[in-house]
Formats: C-alpha cells, sequence, structure tokens
C-alpha cells in the first residue's frame, strides 16, 4: 500500500468536494489533518509527536486562507512541510571544533544502529575536510566490533587505536594521550551499544563521558526505528546530555519519521545521516528533505543534488544545444546514459523521485538494459548515431550482433529513442511541466 | 520552542504512564470515544500501524455493538481476540527434515545472531547441522557464523569475500548430503550495492538448492528487527516479492518493543510467525506464541 504517493491526491480529493468560493471549515481541516496524520504514523513519527504536531498545524491551517490557492491540497501540505522543517531546525548543524585539541566525538546508541560503520564514514568525511581523525574501539563487548571499526578505518585511512577488550574508560583515556602525540586532531570512540539500555552500560558511558570530556556526543539512530525512538532518544539525552543526532539507514524507502521524534524529545540538532553502505554515504542532514520524506514526496533535492555533482556540464550542454536545434542523435543518448550511470544506481535514484518508489518494483529498474543499450549504441557507425534513420534492416542484424544482443533489442532501444526524441520536441514547445509527471521509460 | 517543552514534558513519564493507563483503561468506565482514543494511542505505540490500528478498532466497535457490551473491562478480551485471530490465520507447521532454511534480512537484525541460536536449537535436537555462509559481501561476516557453528559442533561452509553465494551454497549442500545432514541453514547478505543484484543473489541460492536437494524441505525465512517500525512491511515486500517467504522470525523483543507489525504482516501474507528472539543466549530463541504476543502488547 502507498499511502504517501497518494497523501497529496487524497487531500486534493477531500478538498475537491468543497465549494470552489466556501469557507473552509475546522471539520474539513480536520478530515484533511487525519491523512496527514496517518503519513506521519506510516512514516513511525511518534503516536504523541505526530499528535502535538496535528493540533499545532491544524491551528495554522485554520487562520490560513486555503481556499483563496488554487491547489488547497497543495497548499495544505506545503503548511504541513514548512511545519516540519521548521520542528526540525532550519539548517543543517556543523561539527563542533574543540579550542584545546583533540576534537573528541563520543558516540552512543543502540546495538545494530550502525554506530561503528557512522564511525568510519565520519572519519572519511573529517579525512576528506583536511583533518586527521583517529578511530577508537572502545566496544569491547561486541565480538565482531573491534575488527569491523579496524576495517572502517582502514577504509576511511584515517588512524585506527585499540586495546583489546580491557576497561572501555581506560581505553579512552590512552587514545586521548596517543592522539595528543600522534598529532590527531580528532578522536572519534565507537561505545558499546545494547538492546536494552541497561543501567550498566549507561554507566559506562558516564564514565567515558566523565573521563574524555567531549566536544560532541552523537547518538546514533536508525531511521527504521518504530515508536519507541523516543525513549530512546530520551533515555540516551537524560543520562548522557547528548550534542546532536546521527541518522543512519536513511536509503531506498526509510521514511525516517524517526528524524522528527528524536528532534522533539531532545531539542537536539539532527546533524548528519548515513544513507548507503559506502564509507563516503553520509551526509548533512537537511530538514527539507527530511520532510518530503516523511510525508513519502520523494527526495527530489537529493537527486538534483546528485545530478549536478556528476554530470558533465559541457557534454550535457551540447546534448541540451542538440536537444534545442531538434538534431537529438543517438550519440546524445549515449551521452545521457553514460551520465546516468555516472549519477549512481539507478534504482536508488528513482526511488528519490516523488511517487516513483511505489510505481517502480526493483524488477522495472534494469541496470542490465541500460549497459545492453549502451553496447548497441557503440555498435553503430558514426553516420548510423547521427542519423537513426539510416538503419535500415540489414544494419540491425550487424549492429545486433556486435552488441551481443537480439534485433528486438536493437528495435526497442529505436523505439524508445524515438519516445525520447518526441519528448525532447514536447520539451522545446515549453511542456515540460507535463512531461515532468511522465513515467521513466528504461 | 514551545512545541518541544511541551512535548517534552509530555513524554517524561511516558512509559511510566503508558503502562498506568493500560491498566486504568480497562477499568470499570463506560465506553466512550476517549476509550477508543487511548486503545489506539496502545495499538499504534506497539507499532501496529495507524491504518491497521484503525481497521481493528472498526472491528471492536462492531464487535462491542453486536455483544451489546458497556463497559470498558469487558472489551479488553474481545480486543485481544482480534488481534489473536490475525495472528492464528497463518499456521506454523512442524518443519520435516532433511530441511534447508535461507535466512534472508536487512543488515542489522540479528540474522547471524539469529541463525546461530536456531543452530543450536537444532542441535540440541540432536539434528545434524551444516550452516552456509553465503553472505559473502561483508567483511568478515563468517567470523562471527563460525563462532556459533563450532558452538554447536556444526560444519560450516563459507567462500571468500566477494565469492559467487551460490556456489558457496552448492558446496555446503554437498557437504551435507555427504555428511547425511539433517539441517542446513544459510546466511545471506543483508545488503549488495543495489537492491536488484541482492534479490537476483538470493533467487539464484534458492534454484541452487531446490535443484541440488529437492528432496530437502525448503523454508525462506526473514528475521526483523523488532524495534522497527512501520518499514518492517516494506522489508518483508521485498524479500517476499524476491524469493517468496515462508517463514517470519521477530528478534530483539526483550527490550520495550512490541513488534505490533507482525499483525498487519499476518494479515497480509501467507507466512508462519515462527520464531521470536528476546535475549542474547540460545534459549532466548522461542517459539511465536500468538496468545502470548498479543498479551505482551497489553502489558
Amino acid at each position: 500500500m502507498s499511502l504517501f504517493e497518494a497523501l497529496g491526491d487524497r487531500l486534493n480529493h477531500i478538498f475537491s468536494k468543497l465549494t470552489k468560493h466556501g469557507k473552509l471549515t475546522e471539520l474539513e481541516i480536520k478530515q484533511a489533518m487525519r491523512e496527514v496524520r496517518i503519513a506521519l504514523l506510516e512514516a513511525d513519527v511518534n503516536f504523541l509527536v505526530a499528535k502535538d504536531f496535528i493540533n499545532k498545524v491544524s491551528e495554522k491551517a485554520v487562520g490560513e486562507a486555503i481556499l483563496n490557492s488554487l491547489t488547497p491540497g497543495q497548499q495544505v501540505i506545503k503548511i504541513v512541510r514548512d511545519e516540519l522543517v521548521s520542528l526540525m531546525g532550519e539548517t543543517n548543524a556543523k561539527l563542533e571544533v574543540s579550542d584545546a585539541p583533540p576534537t573528541v566525538i563520543m558516540m552512543c546508541g543502540l546495538q545494530g544502529a550502525g554506530k561503528t560503520t557512522m564511525c568510519g564514514k565520519l572519519g572519511f568525511m573529517l579525512k576528506k575536510q583536511g583533518k586527521k581523525p583517529m578511530l577508537v574501539a572502545c566496544d569491547v563487548y561486541r565480538p565482531a566490533a573491534i575488527g569491523q571499526l579496524k576495517i572502517g578505518a582502514a577504509n576511511a585511512g584515517v588512524d585506527f587505536f585499540e586495546k583489546g577488550t580491557g576497561n572501555p574508560v581506560k581505553i579512552a583515556e590512552a587514545a586521548i594521550e596517543q592522539a595528543k602525540r600522534m598529532g590527531n586532531d580528532t578522536v572519534i570512540i565507537d561505545t558499546a551499544g545494547r538492546l536494552q539500555i541497561n543501567d550498566e552500560l549507561m554507566k559506562e558511558l558516564e564514565n567515558i563521558k566523565k573521563a574524555v570530556n567531549p566536544t560532541e556526543i552523537l547518538l546514533t539512530i536508525d531511521a527504521m526505528t518504530g515508536q519507541e525512538s523516543v525513549n530512546v532518544a530520551k533515555e540516551f539525552n537524560d543520562r548522557l546530555e547528548i550534542s546532536g543526532v546521527l541518522v543512519t539507514k536513511l536509503d531506498g524507502d526509510t521514511r525516517g519519521g524517526v528524524a522528527l521524534s528524536v528532534k522533539a524529545v531532545t531539542g537536539k540538532p539532527i546533524k548528519f545521516c548515513g544513507v548507503g553502505e559506502k564509507i563516503g554515504d553520509i551526509e548533512p542532514f537537511h530538514p527539507d528533505r527530511m520532510a518530503s520524506r516523511i510525508l513519502g514526496m520523494g527526495d527530489v533535492l537529493t537527486l538534483i543534488d546528485k545530478a549536478q555533482a556528476s554530470v558533465d556540464e559541457a557534454e550535457m550542454k551540447k546534448v541540451e544545444e542538440n536537444i534545442r536545434k531538434n538534431t537529438f542523435s543517438f550519440e546524445d543518448f549515449l551521452i545521457q546514459f553514460e551520465q546516468i550511470s555516472k549519477m549512481g544506481n539507478l534504482a536508488d535514484l528513482i526511488s528519490m523521485i516523488p511517487g516513483a518508489g511505489s510505481k517502480f518494483k526493483v524488477g522495472d529498474v534494469d541496470e542490465t538494459k541500460l549497459k545492453k543499450y549502451k553496447a548497441i549504441i557503440q555498435s553503430m557507425t558514426k553516420k548510423e548515431r547521427l542519423n537513426p534513420d539510416l538503419i535500415k534492416a540489414g544494419n540491425k542484424k550487424r549492429i545486433a550482433q556486435g552488441s551481443a544482443t537480439t534485433i528486438q533489442d536493437v528495435n526497442s532501444l529505436i523505439k524508445q529513442f524515438e519516445q525520447t526524441k518526441q519528448m525532447m520536441k514536447g520539451m522545446n514547445n515549453g511542456k515540460l511541466q507535463k512531461l515532468l509527471g511522465r513515467k521513466f521509460n528504461f | 520552542m514551545g512545541f518541544f517543552s511541551r512535548l517534552v514534558n509530555g513524554l517524561k513519564n511516558t512509559k511510566k504512564s503508558f503502562s498506568e493507563k493500560i491498566k486504568y483503561i480497562f477499568t470499570g468506565n463506560e465506553i466512550d470515544e476517549d476509550f477508543f482514543e487511548e486503545l489506539e494511542y496502545i495499538l499504534i505505540s506497539a507499532d501496529i500501524g495507524a491504518v491497521t490500528a484503525e481497521e481493528i478498532l472498526d472491528e471492536l466497535r462492531d464487535r462491542i455493538k453486536a455483544q451489546k457490551i458497556k463497559k470498558t473491562e469487558d472489551s479488553k478480551e474481545i480486543l485481544k481476540d482480534i488481534l489473536k485471530d490475525i495472528l492464528k490465520e497463518t499456521e506454523v507447521e512442524e518443519f520435516s527434515y532433511p530441511l534447508a532454511i535461507m535466512i534472508v534480512g536487512v543488515n542489522g537484525v540479528g540474522k547471524t545472531t539469529t541463525i546461530g541460536k536456531i543452530a543450536q536449537k537444532f542441535a540440541s535436537m540432536k539434528k545434524k547441522v551444516v550452516i552456509a555462509g553465503a553472505d559473502t559481501f561483508r567483511a568478515a561476516a563468517g567470523d562471527q557464523l563460525k563462532v556459533w557453528a563450532d558452538r554447536v559442533k556444526a560444519k560450516y561452509v563459507s567462500g571468500e569475500q566477494g565469492a559467487d553465494a551460490s556456489a558457496v551454497v552448492f558446496d555446503a549442500i554437498s557437504s551435507a548430503k555427504a555428511k547425511d545432514a539433517d539441517v542446513l541453514l544459510i546466511d545471506t547478505a543483508g545488503r549488495l550495492h543495489n537492491k536488484v543484484n541482492l534479490m537476483e543473489e538470493l533467487k539464484k541460492i534458492g534454484k541452487v538448492v531446490s535443484k541440488e536437494w529437492p528432496e530437502a524441505e525448503y523454508h525462506k525465512l526473514i528475521v526483523i528487527d523488532g524495534t522497527t517500525g512501520q518499514n518492517s512491511k516494506e522489508q518483508v515486500r521485498l524479500f517476499d516479492e524476491a524469493v517468496g517467504l515462508t517463514d517470519l522470525c521477530v528478534t530483539k523483543l526483550d527490550g520495550t518493543s512490541k513488534g505490533g507489525f507482525v499483525i498487519e504482516l499476518a494479515r497480509t501474507y501467507d507466512i508462519a510467525m515462527r520464531y521470536i528472539g528476546v535475549g542474547e543466549t540460545a534459549e532466548d530463541l522461542l517459539d511465536f506464541d500468538a496468545d502470548e504476543f498479543v498479551e505482551a502488547i497489553f502489558e
């Protein structure tokens, strides 16, 4: 069931029943807020947090002239979204730096939240910023934790400190001494997490805190956590007075309502998000994007960011030029394919498009098809690429053989190309708006 | 930030007030709208999900009306029955041997630990166990599994990091057949560089099992972290699409999480509620019991 893609539709449906010039009643807002509430709860926003949020937004919505807007449904979403953004913090926070190096970052969180992985990612990120971080293994209970952190440090290319399975407080102290000697400006301490927030463990964390006086105490929390997230966050904050939050596993379809819940109970900023398995998969927290995610509206901004980071502008300008001149060819098509491949995994990209996440099944987004298409174009002669009309039955056979594909594949690519070309024409005619709603066709 | 301070105060004694709430909600009052709202709070706090909670409460309203019930205390058992009925829709049948179980699930849910515990369960039943370490993707995933295998004297078959997972399974089946083993447990990767690849790999493993060991009863068990919220549904949907799930295990239910999402899963999928994990030791992997599970929601 895809509730979220439907949120906009549902709201529009509710408001479509209203007369165009009538006054928006509290009852109607109540109906709309019911949908918003379900959206929040299905995103795992805590029940009480959602309740308070809805009350607050309802008050606001009553005051606003929703009916004057052309699409009341969209306007309600905007109010909701803006409110989410402002509650989660307007801008993304940075890591504090200590006046007296090293800056000590202490990690905490439940088992399986992704603390150890996040240590490696933070180290990698700091190194890229020109720092010299050191990762410290203080999770002495979990069998593979020390090894995992060591691998993380190696992947990140940063220093690593371990001292077996001894007293974590002593290990932390020794690590900081070593950091001072070796000139590490940042120390990241990985700590143990357990399923239950047990007292013994909390005491140990308090002792580490006392001993090393961290600049940052970061709570790592799994984006997929359910209603319990508020209790977890509250407990850690009460005992350790955390300085910020890291939300992990925020990739794919994860909605991450936990971000709102955790911010609500701790009041502490969410600093970074873990967005994938690779060492570089760490991003600053963007409240606006998170708000869209929570409401199931996709993550278009991240998509745009990714596109900007990986697309070769000169190449794309050329394509754009050809589109404008209506001389779009297979050459341009190939460039586009390559740009898309560079942007990363296709399934991930598509999941960021609003509404697309639920419309596409995993199998629909076929990377091998993309590769196949590339091979076919590469098997065409330059002339054929520039003038697709030249490709007749005989040429198709040659192209298919050259790219180890079938004539059907070649035909399907040509069809795809023609469709795209049609679309491009539409774009030139200024029908861009319409096209945005169109299904991707790879 | 008025919103937050108000909320923090409201949540200050969430846990305490929550269990108190459950206690007093069913005592001696007339059934009214507030009562249903409180019930909704209880259900959603157990991660049952907003839509499912609503439907359950609609059903409760119907039954209360039909049975002419007026007092809240009389509705408690009815509500529990509704939940139990849903959970009992999917039957858990006894395993038969030889048995192959592929264990799937995303990373961090306690998959490896669960496999270790399942292995121990079978070992204590005097079954001969082979474990296939087919998570060839994650760095050092095998170490932990090897420790468990040694502990329960199970044969452990693995490959190099990056090796072909289905080749590992092929070897494990050969080994299981040669040793006349009763049970083969297959650990799988929680995440590859994309979902398509992971699902393809799981399908391939499935093919190897059905082809190489057709006489074995083949189960596909998903492990879900009990602290997960509504994303659990997405996890089950994906893995079910890929391999056709047969069994479910919910881990980490020894905290305060209730794992209420299984209610909707039981309603949506034909999947046996097999185990729940409630602690660190092997004895803490329990057979799923619908009655106890529902009782725990109201504790």
